[in-house]
């Protein structure tokens, strides 16, 4: 076995046997679904970082034929910086939260931990198989895979769960559907799947009426999957309701995947003078998507409900995204892609303190989150600090490069109601994280009963507690780990960003952009 | 079925049936690679056999041919033939599902065809499992019969 030759297709095929055979082997021993799926995961880091730095060394796409077929006959795998790049941000990502998952899942999923855990390893054989296909009909299959095993995921939560569930699955099953049919579409005209094959096609028939309504059922069914602004009406339910290890798995990753893919159909299969020049597709997406960064951000300071409000951030951010993508030109994509990774890390914190919560307060409404929490839970609180001070944009944490680079593009574009819009949405963002950070930290412990009175609704024992009597009650070392680790990646990152544009994401803008 | 009674000529008629119905499944599975048919259509009949049984009998007594909880374990195995046929090409040194690497000591159009039927026997287990799993998750909850 030549493990550099197979390195591409190790990780899907890792995921997908673990995840088929976890309910055999832990049919007996409940205990072995966790461990399998950290070991899975763990790998599965490992194989990314060895993709990513053979990429790197390569300089140009590595292909693997599966089954030694050639492409356009075969499914063709493909290395590139891009897919190198992202399916190391979802792995790590993913293995930080399955590190997290144990006592949350023991508390509020008692007795589901196998099914869960199997479903948790094919959701990633999804995301990984749509991020490293080549394939676009190979692209669809493992999104039905990622998509059913993330509604159950969704659905094994509180009461209202499944009715959020149910609300994804018809619109996730049309997205499907609406992206298999423009597929077809490409098929009929081009007679191949193979993107590579199909972007040397393409522009023979870029005038054909089928290509255009290809393209157009393929961006909106992707916009579905990533929640762009008037399609994202599932997310918001679906997050809220779902388990705290499943929001904090599936909010980072699954709209970033479809962000991934969106990227890709856009730059390496239609080809960005399609999108942008001779359709309005690319500047159609960054108007949606900065109607959804304001819309997303105003929803969130309504929210009373942590993990709701994060919810409607998402949104906000995947427009960040979106916006990127739009652009159509270098800083937009730059900005982008590395939006994708710092808006991972950010999400996947907050829903992580926001889980710690859960577990330790038994709620996570931001209207009882009071100022004993600073001592109760001081790391946690910290981690979120980071995170929100990140989400916000200020320098030196992540969140403030990414969002530099799209205000760059903006400006090259020389839109400036968009950099408007940065703007004004980095002070929405401000509003809603620092109402939380000034309940916990602006106030004195012993001015509690003052603040209940102006809460109204709030009566609690808590009255009584003053700054001596407040015990420290943190989250154990497992779930604290995961989280202080994403928060300080957040610092790191954010100094790095130079390394990671200049070494990996400079490659990924395609010639001609 | 919720009803006590059970009719003897429904039992008896699905009983004599249902063998040929899987022995009729095991025939498109095994000859998918040269003929109509192929894993997944055998492998509904080998679960519409087994589920008539479920339906004319009775759950307690079906018991006794197909247990329940054997339909996700036989649905996992099913997969996992799938996936090592191809993985077992992959580690003697081929791509993964390039079944000519399949150590079988035979020509390699000879291997592959034997690869394809390994491969078919895993998706006929795999869907027969699931579908047969299916069926009893949604009678769960129901009174028994």
């Amino acid at each position: 076995m030549n493990l550099t030759n197979n390195s591409p297709v190790l990780i899907p095929l890792l995921f997908l046997s673990t995840g088929i055979m976890t309910p055999v082997l832990a049919m007996k021993k409940e205990w072995l679904a966790r461990w399998i799926a950290l070991g899975a995961s763990a790998a599965s880091v490992a194989l990314s970082i060895f993709n990513l730095i053979r990429v790197i060394n390569v300089g140009k796409p590595i292909h693997y034929k599966l089954g030694n077929w050639n492409p356009s006959l075969g499914i063709e795998y493909v290395l590139d910086h891009l897919s190198a790049f992202v399916i190391l941000v979802i792995n790590a990502i993913a293995f930080l939260v399955l590190i997290y998952a144990k006592k949350s899942i023991e508390s509020e999923l008692p007795g589901k931990e196998v099914p869960y855990y199997a479903s948790v390893l094919l959701m990633l054989c999804g995301f990984n198989g749509m991020m490293i296909t080549g394939d676009l009909f190979n692209l669809y299959v493992f999104l039905e895979i990622c998509s059913l095993t993330l509604y159950g995921l969704i659905a094994v939560g509180e009461k209202k769960s499944s009715m959020a569930a149910f609300t994804y699955l018809i619109m996730g099953t049309i997205a499907g559907c609406f992206y298999l049919l423009g597929v077809g579409f490409l098929y009929i005209k081009t007679g191949s799947l193979n993107m590579a094959d199909v972007r040397a096609i393409l522009p023979f028939m870029l005038d054909q009426p089928a290509v255009v309504i290809g393209l157009c059922f393929m961006t909106l069914g992707l916009g579905i999957k990533m929640a762009l602004f008037p399609l994202h009406g599932w997310l918001p339910d679906a997050y809220t309701y779902a388990p705290s290890v499943s929001s904090a798995l599936i909010a980072p990753t699954g709209t970033k995947v479809a962000s991934y893919v969106l990227i890709r159909i856009f730059y390496f299969v239609f080809g960005i003078t399609f999108v942008s020049k001779t359709l309005p597709v690319a500047d159609i997406i960054s108007w949606l998507a900065v109607v959804g960064i304001i819309y997303g951000s105003i929803m969130a300071i309504a929210q009373k409900e942590l993990k709701r409000m994060l919810a409607y951030s998402t949104v906000a951010q995947v427009g960040y995204i979106g916006l990127g993508i739009g652009l159509a030109n270098p800083f937009g994509l730059i900005g982008a892609v590395l939006h994708i990774l710092n808006h991972a890390v950010m999400k996947a914190c907050l829903f992580l303190v926001s889980g710690n919560f859960r577990l330790k307060l038994g709620h996570s409404n931001i209207f009882k989150l009071d100022n004993t929490i600073r001592k109760k839970m001081p790391w946690t609180m910290a981690a979120f600090t980071i995170a929100a001070l990140s989400m916000v944009g200020l320098p030196p944490m992540a969140g403030f490069f990414s969002k530099w680079y799209l205000a760059l593009g903006t400006i090259e574009k020389g839109n400036w109601l968009f950099l408007a819009a940065i703007l004004v949405s980095t002070l929405l963002n401000a509003v809603y994280f620092f109402r939380i950070l000034e309940k916990v930290y602006m106030k004195p412990i012993d001015s509690q009963s003052s603040n209940t009175h102006e809460q109204g609704t709030y009566h609690d024992h808590s009255v009584k507690e003053n700054e001596e009597t407040v015990k420290r009650d943190e989250v154990s070392p497992s779930m604290l780990f995961p989280t202080l680790t994403l928060a300080a990646a957040l610092v790191v990152l954010g100094i790095l960003n130079a390394i990671i544009v200049d070494g990996v994401i400079k490659y990924i803008i395609p010639k001609g952009l | 079925m919720t009803r006590k009674d059970n009719n003897p000529i429904v039992s008896l008629l699905s009983r004599i049936v249902s063998p040929f119905i899987m022995l009729f499944a095991l025939y498109v599975i095994f000859h998918g690679h040269y003929s109509p048919g192929g894993g997944f259509q055998g492998g509904t009949m080998l679960a519409a056999a087994v589920l008539l049984i479920r339906l004319a009998a009775g759950r307690e007594i079906s018991q006794l041919q197909f247990k329940k909880s054997w339909g996700t374990p036989v649905g996992s195995v099913g997969v996992f033939i799938y996936f090592f046929t191809g993985f077992l090409a992959l580690l003697m040194g081929g791509n993964y599902l390039d079944y000519s690497f399949l150590p079988l000591g035979l020509e390699a159009p000879v291997t592959r065809g034997w690869g394809i039927l390994s491969i078919e026997i895993g998706v006929g287990l795999a869907v027969m499992g699931i579908l047969v799993a299916i069926y009893d998750d949604l009678l769960e909850g129901e009174p028994n019969d």
